[in-house]
């Protein structure tokens, strides 16, 4: 050591703190602008419980294990448990937050078009935590 | 410290001794049981999911007590272990002293391992190594929940006795006539290591004694029925955790820092940028913590703070990779097994690392969170970096250990199904995890990609499998009746550099 330069690792130092720099400013910018709930999104309350999801929407209305909303709204999860933790999770539209009991988390998401699509627990959450699975059902606004 | 096991003596003997080789060879064999015992887990996990449905394990249940009892054995009974094995062996020696610095001590934190595995092992809990409250407090059954609890409790002990032991053994033991600068990398890696452990157990002792007392129903802590929060437990759990993957892998990497040079037959290319590193990484190990708990609820700006953390540690990681390849650049390189080994080790960390770029991002990490994605990731740092790194350095100190050479062929046959299979299994674990399955289910629905998918990563860990079982029989049939090693130049390198066996540490 000490006899040969070491100019090609500062190099590649810089390299990799540059591109470091744009990998975080570019997530900044994207999660700043997935975070930001549009004003006029109907609020849905999923409870997560060992082992099923139940939601309650504006309405008043009561659904377990499948979820219905329009296509072309946007949806406001307020994410809760009563018993232990569990993360719930519409992987097709990367929606995912845990809930725990105790706080509310909130996530939204906006449908764009109608199927039907996985939900899942994906926190650990013992016994039947494999089966903690639901339906979401997007439908057209007309039917 | 070479022939510790041609001269014939009573196992008690080594057993009871307090020399740091003897101690060496007792964490050497008993990580090496344990790295067979969490193995055999993780296959019975890999056949279970090798089809969708119940296969060979009845119920879930069971299912969710041997992925938890698989991760526990593999980091804390294996890779810490075997960590400390190599350390016994090399630092003493390496810094010039006859001994670590406490060896009472350091045989005490040895023999607190055994009870701790037995613990583990009997209890057999189900709430996953993560132990996550409120389920580890309300919903796990007892008494594996406990006995897991005072088991790690114990360990965390040794840890930390294990730790003071090297940092006082290379700061205050070395040489008189030696500068810290001239201590070797592999030294300075379990010096930063060590440090780190000092730093990081308490916090997670005092959350596990908190765990265990809202179990009992005295406190309530992390229970939120009585006022408490799971979420400080999260933190307090990775505060520790996190970091800790740096106790594992920065020792890994100073074993890879004693093989490279040596087989490429090159000094190393920058040795101060190596400590350089080891120094950072030590620190900026503390800054990314809660990049495992974004979607607990997390404010953007707690978010952004930790996101950053998260990339400040590529820097320092890549230079170790860099140095790694300037190191071999012109070199000319022994393609002997240790040295497989730690090429390979090194290829399975830069693609670890650049998978853990993408987690680090916010938004991506959404989608990866808790998928198999996750498990693919840090598989390939503890399967890919640190138990290539440690398995290379295995077979490295087989002939200073045993006086014996191991098979060079059953060696490279190992390690290119290990290398095989790794990839396999992990890689595809990684695009598992972007079809949306989650960590840790016992059964999953009937859906073509998930079925391909685990069924690759299932032929890909049997092949580990049997890979290992080749490594097994090579260590027990070379180390019996393995031709001689030339104990000057057992790897025929030419010796130019310094060997470990230079400077003999007599029993005392």
């Amino acid at each position: 050591m000490g006899h040969h330069s070491n100019w090609p690792e500062w190099i590649y130092v810089g390299v990799i703190i540059a591109i470091m720099c744009w990998v975080g400013a570019e997530a900044w910018n994207v999660e700043r602008l997935v975070e930001h709930v549009p004003a006029d999104a109907e609020t849905i309350i999923v409870t997560g419980q060992q082992w099923f999801w139940t939601f309650e929407h504006e309405d008043g209305t009561k659904e377990v294990g499948t979820l219905h909303v329009e296509a072309g709204k946007a949806y406001k999860f307020e994410v809760v448990s009563t018993d232990v933790n569990h993360s719930f999770n519409i992987h097709d539209y990367v929606v995912l937050m845990d809930a725990i009991p105790g706080r509310v988390n909130t996530v939204w998401f906006a449908p764009d078009k109608a199927g039907e699509h996985d939900i899942q627990c994906r926190e650990y959450c013992g016994l039947i935590h494999y089966n903690m699975r639901g339906k979401l059902v997007v439908e057209d606004p007309l039917t | 410290m070479v022939l510790e096991l041609q001269k014939p003596r009573p196992v008690w003997q080594i057993m009871f001794s307090t020399h740091h080789t003897d101690v060496g060879l007792l964490y050497l064999i008993m990580s090496i049981a344990f790295l067979f015992l969490g193995g055999t887990l993780a296959l019975l996990i890999r056949a279970e999911l090798f089809f969708p449905g119940s296969q060979i394990i009845a119920d879930s249940m069971t299912f969710n007590r041997i992925f938890t009892v698989h991760g526990t054995t593999l980091i804390f009974l294996f890779l810490l272990p075997s960590a400390s094995a190599v350390g016994n062996y090399f630092v003493p020696i390496m810094v010039r002293y006859k001994d670590m610095a406490y060896p009472k001590l350091n045989a005490i934190a040895f023999w607190m391992i055994p009870p701790a595995g037995a613990l583990i092992w009997l209890g057999f809990a189900d709430f996953t190594w993560y132990a996550t409250p409120p389920y580890s407090i309300i919903s796990s059954p007892g008494p594996a929940a406990d006995m897991w609890i005072f088991g790690l409790k114990i360990l965390g002990i040794s840890s930390v006795l294990g730790a003071i032991n090297f940092v006082v053994t290379i700061l205050k033991c070395k040489h008189p006539d030696m500068s810290i600068g001239q201590v070797p990398l592999l030294a300075w890696a379990f010096l930063s290591s060590s440090l780190i452990v000092i730093v990081a157990i308490p916090t997670f002792a005092a959350a596990l004694l908190m765990l265990l007392t809202d179990r009992l129903g005295v406190t309530g802590f992390f229970n939120p029925v009585m006022g408490g929060d799971p979420i400080a437990y999260a933190h307090l759990f990775w505060f520790t955790f996190h970091p800790e993957v740096y106790v594992l892998v920065i020792p890994a990497i100073g074993m890879m820092y004693e093989i490279i040079p040596r087989f490429s037959r090159k000094p190393i290319f920058s040795k101060s940028s190596g400590i350089f590193a080891f120094v950072l990484l030590s620190v900026v190990s503390f800054s990314s913590w809660a990049h495992h708990m974004y979607a607990t609820g997390m404010s953007f700006t707690e978010k952004t703070v930790f996101m950053l953390g998260t990339l400040a540690a590529v820097p320092a990681s890549g230079m170790h990779v860099f140095n790694f390849v300037a190191t071999m650049w012109n070199g000319r390189i022994k393609f002997l097994t240790p040295m497989m080994w730690s090429i390979g080790g090194i290829a399975l960390f830069f693609s670890a690392g650049a998978g853990g770029v993408a987690n680090a991002a916010m938004p991506l990490d959404f989608t990866t969170h808790d998928t198999y994605w996750v498990v693919g990731h840090f598989h390939l740092f503890v399967m890919g970096t640190i138990a290539f790194g440690t398995i290379g350095f295995i077979y490295y100190m087989f002939p200073y250990v045993t006086g014996r050479m191991y098979n060079e062929t059953a060696g490279k046959i190992h390690f290119i199904l290990s290398f095989i299979g790794t990839v396999l299994v992990f890689f595809t674990q990684h695009v598992l995890g972007l079809y949306g399955m989650p960590r840790r289910i016992f059964d999953y629905p009937e859906i073509p990609e998930w079925i391909v998918m685990n069924q690759i990563a299932t032929v890909g860990a049997m092949i580990i499998g049997v890979s290992m079982l080749i490594f097994l029989i090579n260590l027990i049939h070379s180390s019996a009746k393995g031709k001689p090693a030339d104990i000057h130049d057992p790897f025929g390198l030419g010796g130019k550099y310094y060997y470990p066996f230079e400077s003999k540490n007599p029993h005392h």
